[in-house]
C-alpha cells in the first residue's frame, strides 16, 4: 500500500509537471482577461524548438531557453490577434493550435531520429537524503524544481504586487483599469506572452526531460487539460498545483492499477483523469466566490 | 468588422500549415518504372515499427533500379488511409504495403475497387484475391530475449509497456515471460497498456510506474519505443528492445538484447515477384514464418549479458531455427491454471493468431 502511494505521488509529480506549467501560464493569461486555447500549440512549439536547439547544441539549458522563447512567440501571435486585432479569442486560440501542430510537425520532421543530451536528473543535496520525502520530491529534473518555485512565485506576484493588481484589474474591468491610467492592451500582451513562455517550458519538460524525444503532436492534449484545470483551480495559482498534482496522480494511479493486474479495462482507466476534471468542474465551476475574471465573461457571453 | 475578416486568413494559414507537409511528398513519377507505395501509421524515424518498415523500403529502393517508391507517414487508421492508398494508385502504384494493423479493412476495400493492384498487409487475418498478409513471429526473438533477461535480472520482476491487447502483443508478452521463467521460475511480468501506439509522455510514465513496482527489466510493444528505452536508461534499469536493434544506443549500459525486424530482404522479394507476375505467391493467403526466415532476429547483446548466457541463448536460437523447438507447444496453461493445450499438442494457426490469454507468470488478466 505504501509502495502504491509512493509510486502514485512520484508519478503525479512527473506527469503533473508539464500540466502545471501550462496551467500556471493559462491562469496568468486568463486573469488578464484573455483565454488562450492555443496552449496546446505553445506546448508543441516549446517541445519542438527545445528539442531542435538541444539537438544542435547538445545543451539542454539552451533548449529550455529556446522552448520558453518559442512558447512566448507562439502566444504573441494570439495576443496580436485578440488584443490588437480584436479577433475572436476562441477561434484565434484554436487556429494557433492547428498552426503550431502543422508547423512543428513539418519543422520537427528531420529531428525525430536525433538523440539528445537530456535535462539531467538532479538529486538536491541534503533534501534528497530525507527518508521517503527526499526520494519523492527531490530526485527529479531541474524543470520539476522550477515548477515548485514558480507556483508560489506567481501567486505572490498576482496577489501582493502592483503588477499583479494591475493584471487582475485588467482581467476584471479593463475600462476601469484604463480610467485608472493603466494600459490594458500592454498588460494583456505581457500576460499572454508570459503564459506562452510557461507553456513552452511545459513542452521543454515533455521533450527534453520526460520522454527525451520529439514526435509530432506529442503534447497529446495536455494543453486542453491545462485550460480545464484553470477552471478546476478557479483561476488560482496554488490551486493549480493541486489540480495538476491530482491529475498527474490519477494518471499515475491508473497505470499502477493496471500494472498490479486489477481487472479493469485500461480504456476505462484512461478516462479517469478526465472524468475527475469534469467532476471538479461540476463541483467548483458554479461557486460564486470563485467566479471567473469578469472580462472573460465577454469572451463567453458576448458582453463587450 | 475586422474580427470576421481576420478569421478567414487565419483559417487559411492553419490549413496550409496542416496540408503543406503532405504536399511536399514527391509527386512526379516516370511512367516506365514500377511503382510501390508504403503507408506508415507513425513517423518513419521513430526507431520503432515504422522505422523498420522504412528500412525495408530503402532496401527496395537501393536494390531494384526500375522501381519507384512512394511513402506516406503519420496516416491514421481511419478512412484517411483509404484516401492515401487511392492517391498512390492514381499516381500509378501497382503494389501497396499498408503496414499498420488497423489498415486491414481499408486495404480490403481498396483492393475490391482496384483488382489490378496488389496489397500486402502486415499482420492481418483476412485476405482476398489481390490482398495478402504476411507476418513473421517476432515472439521468437522475444522468447530468446526472455532467456537472457531471466539470467540478468536481480529483482525477478519484468515490466512490459504495451499499447493495445492485440494477439501480437500477447504473443510477445507470453513468449518473453516463458523465456525468462524457463531459466528463472521466480519471474513475474507486469503489463501496462497505454491505449495508443505512440504517446511518448504516457509510455515514459508507464515505464516509470513499472520501475516503481520493482521491475528492473523493461520491455515493450510500442510503435515509438524510444521513450521507454530512454526512461529505463534514466532510471538505471535493463532494456529488452523491440522492433529495432538501433535502440541499443539509448540504453547502452542496461541493454540486454531484443527483437529486431529485417524487412528489406522480404520486401525486395515481394516486389520482384509482383513485377514478374508472380503476385499469386503472396495474395489470397496468409504468409507466416519465424526467425528462420531471416526477416527478423535477435538484436545484438549488451555488455550486461555474460558470455555463457549469450552462448546459451544462441544455442536455443539454433534449436528454433532448426525447427527443434517451438515457443508455443503443449502443455500450455494460462495464468489462471486453465489448460489450453495438452502435452504434445501443437497449436493451430488460430491458437497463435487469436491469442487472448496470459501465460503463467504474467500478472492480471487480459483486458476485454
Amino acid at each position: 500500500m505504501l509502495g502504491l502511494l509512493y509510486a502514485v505521488v512520484g508519478g503525479g509529480i512527473r506527469a503533473g509537471t508539464p500540466i502545471l506549467y501550462a496551467t500556471l501560464g493559462e491562469v496568468i493569461a486568463e486573469r488578464a482577461g484573455i483565454v488562450n486555447l492555443g496552449v496546446e500549440g505553445a506546448i508543441l512549439a516549446g517541445a519542438c524548438a527545445g528539442f531542435i536547439t538541444t539537438a544542435h547544441t547538445q545543451n539542454p539549458w539552451l533548449g529550455i531557453a529556446a522552448a520558453a522563447l518559442a512558447g512566448g512567440a507562439a502566444s504573441l501571435v494570439h495576443a496580436f490577434m485578440v488584443v490588437t486585432l480584436r479577433a475572436n479569442q476562441i477561434a484565434s486560440g484554436l487556429a494557433l493550435m492547428f498552426l503550431c501542430l502543422g508547423v512543428t510537425s513539418f519543422v520537427g520532421r528531420p529531428y525525430v531520429a536525433v538523440k539528445i543530451n537530456a535535462v539531467p536528473q538532479l538529486a538536491i543535496p541534503g533534501l534528497s537524503d530525507i527518508p521517503v520525502v527526499g526520494g519523492l520530491f527531490f530526485q527529479h529534473d531541474a524543470l520539476v524544481y522550477g515548477a515548485y518555485l514558480l507556483a508560489p512565485l506567481i501567486w505572490i506576484v498576482l496577489t501582493f504586487t502592483k503588477w499583479g493588481l494591475a493584471l487582475r484589474a485588467v482581467g476584471e474591468r479593463p475600462d476601469v483599469a484604463f480610467a485608472a491610467g493603466l494600459s490594458p492592451a500592454a498588460i494583456q500582451y505581457a500576460a499572454v506572452v508570459a503564459g506562452g513562455i510557461l507553456a513552452g517550458l511545459a513542452g521543454a519538460h515533455l521533450s527534453l526531460a520526460y520522454a527525451r524525444s520529439w514526435v509530432e503532436g506529442m503534447s497529446n492534449g495536455r494543453g486542453f487539460i491545462a485550460v480545464a484545470l484553470v477552471i478546476f483551480a478557479t483561476w488560482h495559482p496554488l490551486r493549480s498545483v493541486v489540480g495538476a498534482l491530482v491529475f498527474g496522480a490519477v494518471f499515475a494511479l491508473q497505470l499502477q492499477i493496471q500494472a498490479r493486474g486489477v481487472a479493469l479495462s485500461p480504456y476505462f482507466l484512461d478516462m479517469t483523469p478526465y472524468l475527475l476534471t469534469l467532476a471538479g468542474l461540476l463541483l467548483w465551476g458554479r461557486t460564486r466566490r470563485y467566479a471567473m475574471p469578469e472580462a472573460l465573461k465577454s469572451v463567453f457571453e458576448g458582453v463587450t | 468588422m475586422i474580427r470576421e475578416r481576420m478569421l478567414i486568413p487565419m483559417v487559411m494559414v492553419c490549413a496550409v500549415a496542416v496540408i503543406a507537409p503532405g504536399l511536399a511528398a514527391p509527386l512526379e513519377a516516370q511512367d516506365k518504372k514500377f511503382k510501390v507505395g508504403f503507408v506508415y501509421v507513425g513517423p518513419k524515424d521513430d526507431y520503432g515499427y515504422n522505422y523498420e518498415h522504412d528500412r525495408g523500403r530503402k532496401a527496395v529502393e537501393a536494390q531494384l533500379k526500375d522501381v519507384e517508391v512512394m511513402t506516406a507517414e503519420n496516416i491514421p487508421e481511419t478512412a484517411e488511409v483509404e484516401r492515401v492508398m487511392e492517391q498512390m494508385i492514381q499516381r500509378g502504384a501497382k503494389l501497396l504495403f499498408p503496414t499498420s494493423y488497423g489498415y486491414l479493412d481499408p486495404a480490403l476495400n481498396v483492393g475490391k475497387r482496384h483488382p489490378d493492384v496488389v496489397l500486402l498487409h502486415a499482420g492481418g487475418f483476412k485476405h482476398s484475391s489481390n490482398v495478402g498478409t504476411y507476418w513473421y513471429y517476432i515472439y521468437n526473438p522475444m522468447y530468446l530475449s526472455g532467456l537472457a533477461a531471466g539470467k540478468v535480472t536481480k529483482k525477478n520482476v519484468m515490466g512490459f509497456v504495451a499499447a493495445h491487447p492485440i494477439p501480437q502483443t500477447l504473443q510477445n508478452i507470453n513468449a518473453l515471460t516463458y523465456g525468462a521463467r524457463s531459466v528463472n521460475p521466480q519471474i513475474k511480468t507486469h503489463v501496462i497498456y497505454t491505449g495508443e501506439w505512440c504517446n511518448p509522455g504516457k509510455a515514459a510514465e508507464a515505464a516509470n510506474s513499472l520501475i516503481e513496482l520493482g521491475a528492473d527489466i523493461i520491455s515493450q510493444h510500442q510503435d515509438c519505443p524510444r521513450p521507454v528505452v530512454e526512461t529505463a536508461a534514466k532510471r538505471g534499469v535493463y532494456s529488452v528492445g523491440y522492433h529495432s536493434a538501433d535502440l541499443k544506443q539509448f540504453n547502452e549500459k542496461g541493454w540486454i538484447t531484443g527483437a529486431a525486424w529485417n524487412w528489406g530482404k522480404l520486401y525486395v522479394q515481394m516486389t520482384k515477384d509482383v513485377m514478374d507476375g508472380k503476385a499469386s505467391q503472396w495474395v489470397g493467403k496468409h504468409t507466416r514464418g519465424g526467425i528462420e526466415s531471416g526477416f527478423l532476429d535477435l538484436a545484438p547483446f549488451g555488455s550486461s549479458v555474460p558470455a555463457d548466457v549469450q552462448k546459451m541463448v544462441m544455442a536455443k536460437r539454433k534449436e528454433i531455427v532448426d525447427g527443434k523447438y517451438a515457443v508455443f507447444q503443449g502443455p500450455i496453461k494460462d495464468n489462471k491454471g486453465k489448460e489450453l493445450l495438452k502435452a504434445g499438442e501443437k497449436p493451430t494457426f488460430d491458437f497463435i493468431e487469436k491469442m487472448s490469454w496470459y501465460a503463467e507468470g504474467v500478472v492480471g488478466e487480459v483486458p476485454k
